[in-house]
């Protein structure tokens, strides 16, 4: 082969690289979810874990709409229960620290919301 | 049992009527409301604000009543042209810069005004607003959802009572951060802001707080309840408007 011992190595080089994720991921630890700082006071969410977990996110975008958009500030949860719809006076009520609720999971999964931008955190503004 | 051809499309028949009865049970759980107005707020089909400025006229007394509105909606105080501002006065020939004449009553002529988000019949702002960050509720209300605002200040543009503010900068570092109102948010930078006529407030059954702190100078209601406090007020007293060329048909009244 003309050139072959670079062709070859290149090629070794080049698939090393490709597959080193894959090698690297092995070797690390596995991803466990954080382990949050639960509320004391409170047992159940306004929904469940699970739902909580997955739709949180656009829950609270549907409640901004409902609230600010509609005016419509009584959220009625899957079991009938009736909760005021608000970031700062309903949920950070019970979850009273951003830093071991809300960040944990937000660090980990790389995602910044700006909700902080204009809410205040439960810790207070510094 | 035997596959038949009959047997099979018998099943078929079967299965299709089960098809049809099955999405209106679904569509019948889909159309659950999960939502619905505080049990305790207070409503109009148009809320509107007469102030008594033969009570309320002094820069003092104004002050003290847009202190408090600060206070309650996280209004960053900023020195300049920069400045945030809900409630606010001004003079006669600046609230009302048509309606002078060269011999008024000289009382009225220096007196100090109140001066507020006017929430317009026919606002401009709306109308200019691109995204729709700014928009009018059923009960007459000019909202701004900060969540949508893109900061391009048409509505500030748009606005002939030069209602709306727009923060330059962050407008926490105007902020007294030991001393917020933790149950409303703060805004962030490059948004639009203005008075909301407390609609926080009426969504729990309270009325504005200037309207609160004013001690019988401001009058809130429903305009179109013949019956209401504010109507009562229009009534009996003489009131005028801002900017009546405008064309914007403004829900704050001044008693003169």
């Amino acid at each position: 082969m003309y050139n072959g011992f670079a062709i070859v190595a290149g090629l070794v080089i080049f698939f090393a690289m490709l597959t080193a994720p894959f090698a690297l991921g092995t070797m690390t630890k596995q991803y466990k979810e954080p382990e949050l700082k639960l509320p004391k006071n409170e047992k159940e969410c306004i929904e469940s874990t699970e739902y909580m977990r997955t739709n949180h996110m656009q829950l609270l975008n549907e409640w901004r709409d409902w609230a600010l958009r509609d005016g419509k500030r009584t959220y009625i949860n899957h079991k009938g229960k009736e909760f005021t719809i608000s970031l700062q006076n309903t949920c950070l009520k019970c979850h009273t620290s951003k830093a071991d609720f809300c960040d944990k999971c937000h660090n980990d999964a790389g995602v910044s919301p700006y909700c902080w931008d204009c809410h205040i955190q439960p810790e207070g503004l510094k | 049992m035997k596959n038949s051809r009959r047997t099979f499309i018998k099943l078929a028949g079967i299965a299709a009527a089960g098809l049809a009865l099955a999405p209106r049970k679904g569509l019948a759980a889909e159309g659950h409301e999960p939502v619905k107005v505080n049990a305790t707020a207070i409503h109009a089909k148009h809320w509107a604000m007469v102030i008594d400025t033969t009570k309320l006229n002094t820069a003092e007394a104004i002050n003290k009543l847009a202190a408090a509105c600060h206070h309650d909606h996280n209004v960053p105080h900023i020195e300049g042209k920069q400045e945030v501002k809900w409630l606010w006065h001004d003079t006669y020939p600046h609230t009302f810069p048509e309606q002078e004449n060269p011999h008024m009553a000289e009382e009225v002529h220096e007196r100090v005004f109140p001066l507020l988000c006017n929430h317009c019949q026919n606002p401009p702002c709306v109308r200019v607003c691109p995204t729709k960050a700014t928009f009018q509720r059923p009960d007459g209300i000019v909202a701004m959802d900060y969540h949508r605002c893109i900061g391009c200040r048409y509505c500030m543009a748009g606005c002939p009572y030069g209602s709306r503010s727009f923060n330059w900068g962050d407008p926490r570092l105007g902020l007294d951060l030991g001393n917020l109102n933790p149950e409303f948010p703060t805004r962030m930078r490059g948004v639009v802001e203005k008075c909301n006529f407390c609609v926080e407030r009426l969504a729990v059954g309270k009325l504005p707080v200037c309207v609160e702190a004013s001690e019988g100078a401001m009058h809130f209601g429903d305009l179109m309840d013949p019956d209401s406090e504010v109507r009562k007020v229009l009534r009996e007293k003489f009131t005028i408007r801002r900017k009546p060329s405008a064309g914007t048909e403004p829900s704050v009244y001044y008693i003169i």
